[in-house]
């Protein structure tokens, strides 16, 4: 006699996502969270995009605790002592429904757990899954506190590290390559002073992203997001860019991010609040390990799905996602009351029929196209000083514009420009 | 390695729950390991040092629970669990 009939490992958003349609469908569902609450372990850096998902969970949003909607957009390019911003403001990111928007995950998470609780999932906090039950290769359940707990599936949502998909066998250990650390600071500020140095009416939000000098010319960039009475400042590098060549210490790179004066004025009279690093997988496709296995499903940051795009990166919407087409895929099971891999395997199916596996497809080389150095130091240096000279008024006479512009622009360097623009062209 | 300036002050503003026990521990026999430098960079936290031995060393109060240390090291290195439930850093914000 089983407990349930589903057990989801981890409180983050693909695991409440399942508990949340399993236990709206009627299923027995189990939500074993290792934190003190559901959000207690999660970190974003962050920001939602809800187009994708919306549909999914309709009634879930009017009344969702996010922060700000993301009303303009930046980025900014660093040199050592200057940089170029480009900002962008549509009035399509200012209609409602709103594309995107600004969230803590402490706040949501546990507020997202409550609309679980309240469609019957039964979700148990400071409990540590150590292991699976495993029987004739096929999952039965897991170990929590030395105490067996049964379902006919057990849904991993355990996170980047994914130490269930591993007890199963689905995945190999992971290669650092595969990687990167985000870490950030919550600044609290007051409302109005965040409206004011943003530039933001009521409830609109601010995301400015930062490449360059801010990795140290490493892949990866800063990010700044403005919630309702707070800002998230953070850095988001490659785990093996820290440790080659010219390697850096990563709490380092924050500090002196801080301390630039582009950020330094943005975060004054703001109180740090909140410390907090997660590992985000960004390998995509390449990467992924089998999603699968009798009696086993693997949805969010566990099953890989978290994709750096350059000006976007993503992660919560495919874990929402996945942990609604896993929970899909459960009830499918239970209905044709086979709980093999050859049954599950219509979560693969739902998967590849929706806009996550569509995007994993479609930039699949992203990370090798974007992990490429000059992108992070000789381009954001050579647009500064161009900039600079652009914009300089000398002593003597000033230089005419072209020739300005064209002694920076030398065959090697238009060259470099071809093959770049070819790079990008596969994403 | 240089301390980074405030890093300590940084994480005290964090919750944490103490644990029964470590739940990272270098693995006996490694610490003169080079590879385990990496961890001395990675750590968000800056929990790993290198002592005048030259063994690398960690001190796990202030873990930030992110994993980057495992994946940049590996389990050859690291003994490396999450903390038991309830224990360890509690996101307010997150």
């Amino acid at each position: 006699m089983n407990d349930f009939d589903v057990i989801v490992v981890g409180g983050g958003l693909a695991g409440l996502a399942a508990a949340y349609t399993l236990a709206g469908e009627g299923q027995e569902v189990l939500v074993l969270e290792r934190g003190d609450y559901p959000g207690a372990k999660n970190v974003t850096g962050g920001r939602i995009y809800i187009n994708p998902i919306r549909a999914l969970f309709p009634d879930l949003w009017e009344k969702a605790p996010l922060e700000r909607h993301i009303a303009h957009e930046e980025v900014c390019l660093m040199d050592q002592s200057r940089s170029l911003t480009i900002r962008y403001a549509g009035s399509e990111l200012n209609q409602e429904p709103y594309q995107s928007y600004s969230v803590l995950r402490g706040k949501f998470d546990k507020w997202f757990a409550k609309q679980a609780e309240r469609k019957g999932a039964v979700i148990i906090s400071k409990s540590r899954v150590d292991n699976l039950i495993i029987e004739n290769s096929q999952v039965k359940g897991v170990i929590a506190g030395g105490e067996e707990l049964r379902a006919n599936v057990v849904i991993a949502c355990d996170g980047v590290l994914s130490i269930m998909a591993q007890k199963a066998g689905l995945r190999t250990p992971a290669q650092s390559k595969n990687f990167a650390v985000g870490f950030k600071e919550v600044i609290e500020m007051d409302r109005d002073l965040i409206e004011k140095r943003f530039n933001l009416e009521g409830d609109e939000g601010a995301a400015r992203l930062f490449m360059g000098d801010v990795t140290a010319g490493k892949f990866g960039g800063g990010f700044l997001y403005t919630n309702q009475e707070s800002l998230s400042l953070g850095i988001v590098v490659g785990i093996d860019a820290l440790t080659e060549e010219k390697p850096h210490n990563a709490p380092e790179l924050l500090d002196k991010f801080k301390q630039r004066p582009e950020i330094a004025r943005l975060i004054n009279e703001g109180q740090t609040v909140e410390y907090s690093a997660h590992v985000i997988p960004e390998g995509g496709l390449k990467a992924m390990s089998k999603l699968y296995g009798n009696g086993i499903l693997v949805a969010g940051d566990a099953a890989g799905f978290s994709m750096n795009i350059g000006v976007t990166v993503r992660g919560m919407e495919y874990a929402m996602a996945s942990g609604y087409y896993a929970a899909k895929a459960a009830i499918e099971a239970q209905a044709k009351n086979d709980f093999s891999a050859a049954t599950l395997n219509i979560y693969e199916t739902l998967l590849n029929n929706s806009f996550v596996m569509a995007d994993f497809r479609n930039f699949k080389e992203s990370l090798d196209v974007l992990e490429y150095p000059p992108l992070f130091e000789h381009y954001p240096t050579l647009i500064g000083n161009i900039m600079r000279d652009l914009y300089e008024v000398p002593a003597g006479p000033k230089g005419k514009i072209y020739p300005t512009i064209k002694k920076y622009l030398s065959m090697g360097e238009l060259w470099g420009m071809v093959k770049l623009g070819r790079r990008m062209m596969k994403i | 390695m240089s301390e980074v300036k405030g890093l300590k002050a940084k994480l005290g503003l964090d919750v944490f729950k103490e644990d029964h026990e470590f739940h990272i521990k270098i693995i006996a026999g490694r610490e003169k390991d080079s590879r385990l430098k990496k961890a001395i960079l990675v750590c968000p936290a800056g929990l790993y040092s290198e002592n005048e031995a030259g063994e690398v060393v960690i001190s796990v109060d202030g873990c930030l629970e992110c994993g980057t240390c495992l994946l940049a090291c590996g389990d050859e290195l690291l003994q490396w669990h999450y903390p038991s439930g309830g224990s360890g850093v509690q996101f307010r914000f997150g």
